[in-house]
């Protein structure tokens, strides 16, 4: 432990410092009153181009993504480079559909997608398919931003032997996030957003004018990733891909986007800025992130160029690579900036942990208390509920993590991204046509889920030697194809939920079974700053009707 | 913009159709995979990658500028045709 002292002092320091900032920021840009789910859950729908720019990037940039995506190309080479392509092609999904996300929300005061859902569609039991799916999807996205921090504290040697003091820096640094949170909300990620994505660029531009300096250069870093892939016995490893595996790579990068917009943190961020032009903008600025997440990722080669042996994993014989980044910089940086970069990440982990436990924890409020126990409950009832839930979203996430296989987590974000995408028709075609029937969705919902899981059951995973949950690749000999590629389970599953949704909704219109009222209008989707809003925009009659 | 509105609104705009190119793109594999030419020690797949991020920004800025709705001024966009290509 005393080797890394003043990598621990920094990264504490930093660390209060960024709390002491959460507390405060339930004070600035204060609104007249903090009791209302569009405050506390959303930071007053107020937020402009560059608060937007630093708090949606804070949150789609995880730690975990900092640390899993070098991690994986350290493993695997290009296939894991797919996090570049898919932080591309989201930003124009984002501007094209999003943004009527955003209008309509405006105009009906919509906090959650379920929200949009339920009006659209007519439907309190759609809204609850949506609203649950959302909530499991997000709740390993928690935990595995834990297993972020976790990389850092290991490589730092803040472990202990047993499982409660390996575990105890977590649980406090959790308790302070749970708190400042519970009191500021919204704004409090928003504020730290700016300490975070400062501290990553800073450690990032450092990073990769530094270290290829001090390896011998790009050229040397990619020829000795090269090598080792050539020397390893695995079949899908290497620099660039392989025939068998750019299916998977186009599949699991436009899957994987198509997932980002559709997670309830994503959508909280969105909704919280103050305009469509903002929205519009930042996803032209938004893209820097990107450029940082593909340096990032490269981060894995210069891991293998200097010689990084990850540290052993929480079972004998196995080895966290997650830890290979924070280990990059103990060796190669001065121990004090190092202790910067740890801090970079451990804060890191703390933007979209609040923002995510925000975001569940509105749905829960939205779609669950407010519907089904206490239909008349006042916005700041609606706040109370919400600051109380999010504790308890964290409570859980940190029990996943001390009382799981760190393992666990990482195989329920893998389905938690399938998962998320059987909303994609009820929400993300939902903006553009009302032609669905509600129950033609829930049939969908239910087909693309099952399907999914079943994939991803029947994966195994030679490496580890799991039989199961071994991955989101998909061999297509599966299904009787005669070719040894293989595809992201989520991009079948999701195909396979659109056409059950189209094919029941003809049945259903042929029954002529009584669709719910949509709720909205066209020229809703259009709203921007400035255009009134409805009061009472939960009106829509219960009855069944034959609309549309 | 509190008065009513005579022109129905809408996102539609021909200029949308230019957000396919950042979404087509890096999901085109075969043009991209490869490791030479490199530049500057980094291989094909890399840098092509890099430069597909500014494709997005390139795009996504023009499609803004061009359709966004300025104070005061009916949108661009709104003046469109329905009947035109949208983004649906």
């Amino acid at each position: 432990m005393s080797d890394h002292i003043v990598e621990i002092v920094v990264f504490s320091i930093l660390f209060l410092l960024v709390s002491g900032m959460g507390f405060v920021a339930a004070k600035w840009r204060a609104p007249k009153d903090m009791a209302h789910l569009d405050e506390w859950g959303l930071g007053g729908r107020s937020f402009g181009g560059w608060i937007t720019w630093f708090l949606v990037g804070g949150d789609l940039y995880t730690a975990y993504t900092f640390v899993a995506v070098p991690a994986l190309i350290f493993g695997a080479g290009a296939a894991g480079f797919f996090a570049v392509p898919y932080t591309i092609i989201v930003y124009p999904i984002f501007f094209l559909i999003l943004i009527r996300l955003w209008s309509v929300s405006h105009r009906h005061g919509f906090v959650t997608p379920a929200d949009f859902v339920r009006t659209r569609f007519g439907s309190p039991t759609l809204a609850l398919l949506v609203a649950i799916t959302g909530i499991v999807a997000t709740m390993p996205y928690i935990a595995l931003q834990l297993v972020g921090i976790e990389a850092v504290l290991k490589t730092m040697g803040v472990t202990g032997d047993s499982a409660l003091a390996r575990h105890a820096p977590i649980i406090v640094a959790f308790a302070i996030l749970a708190a400042y949170t519970y009191q500021s909300g919204l704004r409090a990620p928003a504020l730290i957003a700016f300490v975070k994505d400062t501290l990553i660029y800073i450690v990032i531009i450092v990073a990769v004018l530094y270290l290829p300096y001090k390896l011998g250069g790009w050229g040397t870093i990619f020829d000795d990733a090269s090598a080792k892939f050539a020397a390893s016995p695995a079949p899908g490893d290497g620099i660039t891909l392989n025939t068998n595996n750019q299916l998977q790579y186009i599949t699991l990068a436009l899957g994987s986007a198509l997932a980002l917009f559709l997670y309830p943190h994503s959508i909280t961020g969105v909704l919280a800025s103050k305009s469509r032009n903002v929205i519009k903008r930042n996803m032209s600025a938004l893209p820097a992130y990107s450029f940082l997440l593909g340096l990032i990722a490269l981060l894995g080669y210069m891991a293998i160029s200097a010689g990084v042996k990850p540290l052993p994993g929480a079972k004998a014989g196995s080895v966290d690579s997650n830890t290979v980044v924070p280990l990059l910089f103990d060796q190669q940086f001065p121990s004090w900036f190092a202790g910067v970069a740890f801090a970079a990440i451990g804060i890191g982990a703390l933007v979209p942990a609040a923002i995510m436990s925000i975001a569940a924890a509105n749905l829960f409020t939205r779609n669950i208390y407010k519907e089904y126990f206490r239909r008349d409950a006042t916005p700041a009832q609606e706040a109370t509920v919400s600051k109380i839930a999010s504790l308890v979203v964290k409570v859980g996430a940190v029990a996943f993590i001390i009382f799981l296989d760190p393992q666990f987590s990482i195989d329920l974000q893998l389905i938690g991204g399938i998962i998320i995408l059987q909303t994609a028709p009820s929400v993300g075609l939902g903006l553009f046509t009302r032609w669905f029937h509600r129950g033609g969705l829930m049939a969908g919902w239910v087909a693309g889920m099952g399907l999914g899981m079943w994939m991803l059951y029947s994966i195994p995973n030679a490496a580890t030697g799991r039989k199961h949950f071994g991955g989101s690749a998909f061999p297509l000999s599966d299904f009787g194809f005669d070719t040894p590629r293989t595809i992201y389970v989520g991009f079948i599953a999701v195909l396979v939920n659109l056409v059950v949704a189209v094919i029941a909704t003809l049945i259903l219109r042929a029954l002529k079974t009584p669709d719910g009222v949509d709720g909205t209008r066209l020229d809703d989707y259009f709203a921007d700053e400035g255009d009134p809003r409805l009061e009472n925009a939960r009106t829509t009659p219960d009855a069944v009707g034959s609309s549309t | 913009m509190t008065e009513p509105r005579s022109v129905p609104r809408s996102d539609r705009s021909p200029w949308n159709w230019l957000l396919i190119i950042p979404i087509a793109v890096p999901l085109l594999t075969p043009l991209y995979n490869m490791d030479s030419p490199r530049l500057w020690g980094f291989p094909a797949f890399y840098w092509l990658q890099f430069a597909f991020i500014l494709i997005g920004v390139t795009t996504t800025s023009i499609v803004y500028q061009m359709t966004h709705r300025r104070a005061g001024s009916p949108s661009p966009a709104a003046s469109t045709s329905p009947s035109e290509a949208g983004d649906e």
